[in-house]
């Protein structure tokens, strides 16, 4: 599109096009890849390398058992939950589907490509040779998105929608929660919930990120607070916690409070996992919004006060803004780390992904299954984990603009 | 506001402030009244800019007496904070919000602090706009803008708040040579419609068209008060002289 309309453009006299440089592909191959006698053998020793290491695994992959992921699907997605309460998940699955939806459908932009990936892959999901039933679910899922669509795109000329929305996204978290682990009183509570496979680490993630957040934002103003108590309790938490791995305060977790207190009070196994998550990533999250807020000049703050904004609206408003931009991408770098460190959980007992594989290979019907299954679990946080990297360069390229 | 109004809008008084050890104001008193327009100039480092600074309590003094619209500023915050909403900056960097478009850089003081509806507060930024001269800008953001046009941005963001005062850092020291007339003829106007101002600047000419009175500053004292008749024709200090010297000359 610009292509054409830049070549469209029409020269005046003394305005020449660019030179366009055409390198032929026999002159690009001898310039990059053969241009010595030493260039020219790295290049034929290590194209004989990946086609071997190619040839290899193309043989393996034809060969491998990839029966054992579909057959076990079920046990990695969801683990040992229960079929018959399976609704639930799918029920926030819908949930959440419809709010992307509306957002997509309200706001546009990234919001949109990701309902429409959502509604794709519910469509091309339900094409592989599910049960019925879920074939069913999955195309659920692509309803929802699409509803909620329709429902933002025109909803979204009422002035108090995009404020409706904003406060179903806040309460989504523990609604999802509750759904699926149940309400003593509502819904039963679903019991075993240390073996819900993948769900756990999403679930652990999730929590892990919405509440070490904020956490970190106030640690890291109060590391910078001007009251010397307060500083110096948000530099001991950080720095004590920054200086023990996270498997450390994990065991401590799951063992220590277990011996400190009294069994009666003691929280359940899975809510000190996600606890302690939580309190370990707010350390680092707060270090990385501090090297934002340094980078803020003096005058920020001053131009703010000048024209009476107080220190609380100065730090919303001006301050904080511009700070959590600057340090995106290491946030969501962060967040990317967050939800491969939901592994670890599996070291005390809570069998998420990795771990519940490691129960299918030790069965005897799957023997030899292990590079089956690992590559699944490779493919599955590489998919997430690009996801959310993709995301957050749409966003800084939308934030991007006008930037100094 | 107060009995001492009818003394003046802003009143020094023997006004001192150190960083650290190092002396910067070394009793500076004056006062000014409604509607004057006051020029500071002075060697650099002398202690201009820390002087309007301590008029909003950018920077606190530590001995003598500011009051500022019958206001006396101490480590009040109330004090400090109304003095705020009365009193207008404009920066030498401009200090314009990065992440906000020119129309919210306006706006925002007015909605947050004075708590106006947001279309009022809208309203009253695009009419600022249109004085200073920008009124096509209101949905860039300022780094889209040239210089000139960014502190304009600026004084119609100080100019939001209604202020009594507006105090100017050298506005036009990080412009380009072609847009400082832009700035200074937006100045002008101000100054024409009775805004009290004062203006730290090395502008003579805007000076002497302007000023109701001129300070010279040196090493944290105010060496000459003059109006500008006087002060570029017959200027009684030996430093005051040598000053307008180089910097008439150059
Ligand atoms: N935060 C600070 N800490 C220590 N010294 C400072 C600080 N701010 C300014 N000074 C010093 O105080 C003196 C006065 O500074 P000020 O900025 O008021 O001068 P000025 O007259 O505005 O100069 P210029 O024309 O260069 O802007 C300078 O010598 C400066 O180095
Ligand atoms: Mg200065």
């Amino acid at each position: 599109m610009d292509e054409t309309r830049k070549r469209s453009h029409t020269y005046g006299d003394d305005e020449l096009p660019p030179p366009i440089e055409r390198i032929p592909v026999l002159r690009w191959l001898k310039e990059n890849l053969f241009s010595s006698w030493f260039n020219a053998i790295l290049t034929v020793v290590f194209t004989v390398f990946i086609v071997v290491l190619l040839l290899g695994l193309g043989k393996w992959a034809l060969g491998a058992r990839w029966e054992v992921i579909p057959a076990n699907l079920k046990l990695l997605l969801v683990g040992t939950y229960p079929l018959e309460d399976i609704w639930r998940i799918w029920t926030t699955l819908y949930l959440i589907s419809f709010l992307v939806g509306s957002a997509g459908g309200s706001r546009g932009g990234l919001m949109r490509q990701i309902s429409m990936t959502i509604a794709i892959v519910s469509v091309v999901l339900a094409i592989l040779p599910f049960g019925l039933m879920t074939r069913g679910w999955i195309l659920g899922m692509g309803a929802s998105t699409g509803i909620g669509f329709l429902l933002g795109h025109f909803g979204k000329r009422f002035r108090r929608y995009k404020h409706i929305e904003i406060g179903l996204w806040v309460l989504s978290l523990p609604v999802t929660i509750m759904l699926v682990n149940g309400i003593s009183g509502l819904l039963p509570v679903v019991e075993g919930r240390n073996s819900w496979g993948l769900m756990l680490n999403i679930i652990g993630a999730i929590v892990g990120i919405a509440l070490s957040f904020p956490i970190g934002i106030l640690l890291a103003l109060g590391r910078r607070s001007e009251l010397p108590a307060i500083r110096l309790i948000c530099t001991a938490y950080i720095e004590i916690i920054r200086g023990v791995p996270l498997i450390t305060l994990l065991f401590m977790a799951s063992i220590m409070l277990q011996l400190l207190l009294p069994s009666n009070v003691r929280p359940d196994l899975l809510i000190r996992a996600m606890m302690t998550i939580t309190a370990f990533e707010a350390a680092y999250m707060a270090e990385n919004v501090r090297g934002g807020l340094q980078a803020i000049p003096k005058g920020q703050y001053e131009a703010a006060n000048a024209v009476g904004l107080n220190k609380l609206l100065t730090t919303t408003l001006i301050i904080m803004p511009q700070a959590l931009r600057l340090v995106i991408p290491a946030i969501v770098g962060q967040f990317i780390s967050l939800f491969m460190d939901t592994t670890l959980f599996g070291f005390i007992a809570i069998l998420e992904l990795l771990h519940i594989s490691r129960s299918i290979m030790g069965n005897v019907q799957w023997r030899g299954t292990i590079f089956e299954l690992y590559v699944f679990i490779g493919v599955v946080f590489w998919l997430a984990c690009y996801s959310m990297s993709y995301i957050s360069r749409r966003i800084e390229k939308s934030l991007g603009v006008g930037e100094r | 506001m107060s009995t001492n109004n009818n003394e003046g809008i802003i009143i020094l008084r023997d006004v001192h402030k150190w960083y650290g050890d190092f002396h910067v104001l070394r009793g500076v008193s004056f006062s000014m009244h409604t509607g004057e327009v006051l020029v500071i100039c002075g060697p650099s480092g002398s202690g201009k800019s820390t002087c309007i600074r301590t008029i909003n309590r950018l920077e606190d003094h530590q001995k003598g007496q500011i009051i500022v619209d019958g206001i006396e500023l101490t480590n009040d915050l109330r004090n400090i904070e109304a003095i705020r909403r009365d009193v207008g900056m404009v920066f030498q960097q401009f200090n314009l919000f990065p992440h906000l478009t020119v129309l919210q850089n306006v706006s925002l003081a007015p909605f947050w602090v004075l708590k106006m509806k947001k279309s009022k507060a809208e309203e009253i930024a695009l009419q600022l706009l249109e004085r200073v001269g920008i009124p096509d800008q209101a949905d860039k953001y300022p780094g889209q803008l040239s210089g000139g046009q960014q502190q304009r941005v600026a004084i119609a963001r100080a100019l939001a708040m209604s202020p009594k005062i507006m105090l100017f850092d050298e506005p036009t020291s990080a412009l380009d040579p072609e847009m400082i007339k832009e700035v200074l003829d937006v100045m002008k106007e101000l100054a024409r419609s009775g805004m009290t101002m004062i203006v730290v600047t090395h502008e003579m000419g805007f000076a002497r068209e302007v000023a109701d009175r001129i300070i010279f500053f040196d090493y944290g004292q105010i060496v000459e008060e003059n109006t500008p008749e006087d002060f570029f024709h017959n200027p009684q200090h030996e430093r005051t002289k040598l000053f307008l010297s180089q910097i008439l000359d150059y």
